[in-house]
């Protein structure tokens, strides 16, 4: 009836996601006038141009922005998803690659186990309802370093569900506190990697490499509650620190273990939500964060003018700062998904379920994995604020270093008091720092005295760094306070 | 009887849990626009070369509509002929690979061993730029 042709359709990109109602940015929504929330010591040239959108515009009311992201995380294991080759980041060019992954008929998926137990140790890590029956199904679209013309993925029914990931935004200079902040999670889903293509403009054409082709991915869904860049940002780190805690994946953004792309829309707040569009290619953290907020502001701008947004597919240029369109002259992808007929639903068990006679490497054991889940990020800083007096951020700091001490042989307890990391306690010590400060600085504390609102700020810093930032900040501000008799 | 063949029309892509849509789903009037055979060669890259052959694609519909004469009231769908089979689980241990001279050698073109494909997808060409061909 038909014969195939041999010719080349278009690159599939991802698919919908569904929308709720978003939040307004912790920085921006506040009718309670907070002040700016940025994570100590950093610094976006993209804030700018969202403090400016903020001022009123022609009668304007605020702008809200809603952001989705689409986290893929590549598992850690020694083979690849549904063949036994390697997965290894850097080889010869296709020497990681079997029968199967280049897509020689007659191949067959064979399911790794050790991804299996990933997908399931993240998806109790994220709080999720573990699905004990999932499915897999083909997506099909054309790529060259696909060689199938479909991926393997798991959109009916994925293995986890329904999950949550809490992450933290530091809130105000003085205060030093963390604001709990909560992304839902949609969904967690196994998945193949592609293979690699390398292009040659200069002679026109495009270099395979199938090593990457079959890797098992776990993609995170989450649900469009973030608002802006740095949530987003934020959101991922944690997410990264607890893949790597757990062990399922490296998530190393520079070696392509943890791809991000991102959904943004903005709309006024009350108002139905406005056009998404995706943004793609996000190498690392910092870039993600800019990359949003200048999507947001971008879609701002355009409205404001009287535009409109299309429903796009953008890529962000690092040199630039800034997204470009990527659109296809083609309509949007249909997929064609379909069940992947090769491969049986997929069962897990629990204590309560497990068959008695099973083979032990044959089933998965929902209830086994759980107790098996080592100490997640947000449960080790707690530890350390309540154990050692800690103050917040530096548990975030700390953490990041954990593993690079823990080689050392120290504790925290005693990296802590050799860093002098405690909050100091003594109410008298600090008086005594705060009474020398201000015979340091004769002129800021006149400036206080003539009601200059910003210049205790600077006293409260002063003495903060001469306790090496080991003081809370609210205790020495009423220190001051009582000091200058205000 | 009508009543019931109504509500089973209705019922077909509404469904139990999600499943899929289809965009080629000719809504049982068992003609296939130009749209939908323009659709499907860029889709699934094959080439409905004559009249002949949507003929028969048509008749492949309509056998296959047959199915919506059987009630399924109350019945679980059926997502996998495997449902009953046990998913093998394979240990995480490197068993193959290392064979990049023999996968090389099914390729046409290679540079130094990568596979080379073209620059890009390239677009089929719109239906009104293809030979014109009777589609009724």
């Amino acid at each position: 009836m038909a014969a195939p042709m041999l010719r080349w359709g278009c690159r599939g990109r991802r698919w919908a996601l569904a929308w709720v109602d978003g939040g307004s940015c912790h920085r921006r929504g506040a009718p309670t006038g907070s002040t700016s929330n940025r994570i100590r010591g950093q610094s976006s040239l993209a804030q700018q141009p969202l403090r400016t959108a903020q001022k009123p515009r022609k009668g304007e009311h605020k702008w809200a922005a809603v952001v989705g992201l689409e986290i893929h995380a590549q598992i850690s294991s020694n083979s690849k998803l549904f063949s036994g080759s390697q997965v290894r980041f850097s080889a010869p060019p296709n020497s990681l690659v079997s029968f199967f992954d280049a897509s020689l008929p007659g191949t067959l998926p064979v399911l790794n186990r050790r991804c299996v137990e990933a997908a399931v140790m993240t998806g109790l890590a994220l709080n999720c309802h573990i699905n004990k029956k999932s499915l897999f199904d083909r997506k099909h679209y054309f790529y060259a370093d696909l060689p199938a013309g479909y991926q393997i993925t798991q959109q009916r029914l994925p293995i986890a569900v329904n999950g949550s990931l809490t992450y933290g935004i530091s809130a105000g200079k003085e205060r030093g506190q963390v604001i709990p902040k909560t992304v839902r999670v949609k969904q967690i889903q196994l998945e193949q990697d592609s293979g690699k293509s390398l292009h040659d403009d200069l002679r026109s054409q495009t270099l395979v490499d199938l090593n990457r082709a079959g890797v098992g991915l776990l993609e995170v869904v989450l649900e469009p509650d973030l608002s802006c860049g740095e949530e987003a940002a934020t959101a991922v780190r944690e997410l990264q620190l607890i893949l790597q805690a757990l062990g399922t994946s490296q998530a190393n953004m520079a070696e392509g273990q943890l791809r991000v792309d991102a959904n943004v829309s903005v709309h006024h707040p009350g108002e139905p939500l406005g056009v998404r569009t995706e943004v793609k290619n996000l190498n690392s953290i910092r870039f993600l964060a800019k990359a949003i907020d200048y999507e947001i502001q971008r879609q701002i701008s355009e409205l404001e003018n009287g535009g409109e947004i299309l429903n796009e597919t953008r890529s962000f240029h690092e040199k630039l700062g800034c997204t470009v369109s990527m659109r296809d002259k083609e309509a949007k992808q249909d997929y064609r998904f379909m069940p992947e007929p090769n491969l049986p639903p997929l069962l897990l068990y629990d204590a309560t379920s497990l068959p008695t006679d099973a083979d032990p490497q044959q089933v998965i054991n929902i209830d086994q994995i759980r107790e098996m889940l080592p100490e997640l990020p947000s449960v080790t800083r707690e530890r350390l604020v309540q154990q050692y007096g800690m103050l917040p951020e530096h548990s975030f700091t700390l953490l990041v270093f954990e593993e690079l001490w823990k080689r050392e042989g120290k504790t925290p307890g005693q990296i802590v008091s050799e860093k002098q990391l405690e909050l100091m306690q003594d109410r008298g010590a600090l008086e005594q720092f705060c009474y020398s400060v201000m015979k340091d600085h004769p002129q800021v504390v006149m400036d206080v005295k003539k009601g200059n609102p910003r210049a205790i700020n600077k006293l409260i810093g002063l003495v903060r760094k001469a306790t090496l930032n080991r003081a809370d900040p609210a205790m020495i501000k009423e220190i001051l306070e009582k000091q200058l008799s205000l | 009887m009508w009543a019931r063949a109504l509500w089973l029309g209705l019922r077909a892509p509404l469904g139990g849990p999600r499943c899929f849509t289809s965009k080629t789903d000719p809504q049982g009037s068992g003609r296939i626009t130009a749209e939908v055979i323009e659709h499907l060669e860029r889709l699934a890259l094959v080439d409905f070369g004559s009249r002949e052959a949507v003929a028969r694609l048509e008749k492949a519909i309509a056998f296959a509509d047959l199915l919506r004469a059987v009630d399924t009231d109350g019945v679980e769908p059926m997502e996998s002929v495997l449902e009953d089979r046990c998913l093998y689980l394979r240990s995480d241990n490197v068993v193959e690979g290392n064979c990049a001279d023999e996968l090389l050698q099914n390729s046409h073109r290679v540079v130094e061993e990568y596979f080379v494909a073209p620059p890009g997808n390239i677009p089929l060409p719109k239906l009104d730029e293809q030979e014109p061909f009777p589609h009724s």
